[in-house]
């Protein structure tokens, strides 16, 4: 089991599994929230649901439109599980918060390089923890 | 509180204006229903209590029509504007607030909505503003504060990578495509590039298409550009002396990023949009406009402060009689840009906005860059020159 600890944390505790990529994040400039995918040609996730899923990704990217997209595509239970960043921007935060959202963000090292895509994680926002089950 | 604390924030800020980014198709029922909510709450007595503004809406109520808009976005949207209004929000509907309402000044503390509108009020005014999403940016309306972190603070106001430029843009798109350069390089809203080699000052619009697009591609809140914005009239001001040059970047680096949007020579619409347009852009494009008629729609979007004086200096007149509409209060990819696209047959977009063509990709369009005199030519004839 690897134990991956972030310096940021909010929401409630999740067991889901992984979709891993080494590309930024954005609600409105990477996802087409009506079919629930990324939908970026260049993204590299392009075509894959998101819905369910701890999203793995390197940054949060584009503008401040995902702090009320992620509590609309919540309404819609088309929402990823938790997601999980490198570096974070304030607004994937107050999206996240918004929208009832599991986030950690920053670590040691590239958590995109850490974590194996499709493997089950568990996040544990108190302690700040991500494990590889 | 629960963000402030995400980010270790200390305590609160005053903030003397709040900027709020609300379109419809970004909220939803779901969210308009909260907001509603919100204005109802203590009998309707919920009310801001510093200057609040909002960035532009989802549609142009009077072109709803042309852009052939459903009857539900734009219920939604009178539903929204009414629980604003409610709660005592002005409705400026407006990215480019600091052309049209009032700049802020250098170390005014503000919450901005619109990447575009905090990457310029940090960057050439010197004001102190997160990225403020809506939800947090009527919280700041709300309250007069919002969590002291990030750009609020001065550590963080100091440049971490320094970039030599090689070349100056004279057009806009190629502005906004430096800053989309700028902006990849950068990478992270943590990072603030320090730019040298500059030549002159560049003037409003350029800096407004520059930061917009540094903020789009690399989700940057503040710039500063040696000898030029006001925080960095020394390098050292920022901390630069300390940094290597890490990045040089040439006319060649800001071309590739324009040719790699360049897919097609057909297009079936041209926008200029993103952010709106000023009194002075609106005048070029009319200058662009005379004698010409359009075979494609050619839509130019402006602020409803700026829209009275364009149809009142005959602007607006000259672009409409070449068979280009001009709209006001929305912006383009705001404005349920998926579904106008389909409704209209809408796939093949040239635009001189860097932002714009940064966006678009992810609603399903094919968009092209190019110059503001190229997009009318394309216009004129149906194929980007």
């Amino acid at each position: 089991m690897i134990e991956l600890i972030a310096r940021h944390a909010i929401g409630r505790p999740v067991r889901g599994s992984a979709l891993v990529a080494h590309d930024g994040f954005s609600a409105r400039y990477d996802l087409d929230r009506a079919a629930g995918k990324f939908s970026r040609p260049a993204h590299k996730l392009a075509g894959q649901s998101y819905v369910g899923k701890v999203l793995v990704l390197d940054t949060a990217k584009g503008g401040v439109a995902s702090a009320w997209m992620l509590h609309e595509m919540a309404s819609r239970q088309l929402v990823p599980l938790a997601i999980v960043l490198n570096s974070v921007n304030p607004i994937l935060a107050q999206g996240a918060s918004f929208g009832g959202l599991t986030m950690l963000a920053g670590f040691d090292g590239d958590v995109t390089a850490r974590v194996p895509n499709g493997a089950t994680v568990e996040i544990d926002p108190e302690r700040r923890v991500l494990r590889v089950l | 509180m629960e963000v402030g604390n995400f980010f270790g924030a200390e305590d609160f800020v005053p903030v003397t204006q709040a900027h709020i980014m609300a379109d419809t198709e970004s909220l939803g029922p779901a969210g308009v229903k909260w907001l509603e909510g919100l204005a109802a709450a203590g009998q309707g007595q919920c009310k801001v209590r510093i200057p609040t503004i909002t960035d532009p809406r989802g549609t142009d109520f009077a072109k709803a029509g042309l852009l052939k808009q459903l009857a539900w976005m734009l219920d939604l949207e009178r539903r929204a504007i009414a629980a604003f209004v409610k709660l005592g929000v002005s409705m400026t509907d407006t990215c480019i607030n600091y052309q049209t309402i009032q700049a802020p000044t250098r170390g005014e503390h503000v919450a901005f909505g619109d990447t575009g509108v905090v990457i310029y009020s940090n960057s050439v005014c010197g004001a102190r503003s997160n990225f403020e999403g809506g939800p947090s940016a009527l919280a700041a309306g709300l309250t007069g504060r919002t969590p002291r972190y990030g750009f609020h603070l001065d550590a963080q106001r100091e440049a971490t990578l320094r970039i030599r430029v090689h070349w100056t843009p004279r057009t806009l798109n190629d502005w906004g495509a430096l800053g989309g350069v700028i902006g990849r390089l950068s990478g992270n809203y943590w990072a603030v590039p320090l730019v040298e080699g500059l030549e002159g000052a560049p003037g409003s619009d350029a800096l407004k298409h520059f930061g917009a697009a540094m903020a789009s591609f690399g989700s940057i809140a503040l710039f500063h550009l040696a000898g030029i914005t006001p925080e960095a009239a020394r390098i050292e001001d920022v901390g630069g002396d300390r940094l290597p040059v890490a990045h040089h970047v040439s006319e060649s680096d800001v071309k590739a990023l324009q040719s790699s949007y360049a897919s097609d020579d057909e297009i079936d619409v041209v926008v200029f949009s993103a952010p709106q347009l000023s009194l002075f852009e609106l005048r070029d494009l009319a200058g662009l406009c005379d004698g010409r008629k359009f075979v494609r729609p050619m839509l130019a979007i402006t602020s409803p402060q700026v829209k009275p004086d364009a149809d009142r200096m005959g602007l607006t007149g000259r672009i409409e009689a070449a068979g280009g509409q001009v709209l006001s209060g929305m912006c383009f990819y705001q404005s349920y840009a998926r579904e106008i696209a389909e409704a209209n047959g809408w796939k093949r977009l040239a635009t001189n906005s860097a932002k714009l063509v940064n966006i678009l990709g992810g609603y399903g369009y094919v968009p092209m860059l190019a110059s503001m005199q190229r997009c009318v030519e394309a216009a004129e004839t149906g194929k980007l020159p």
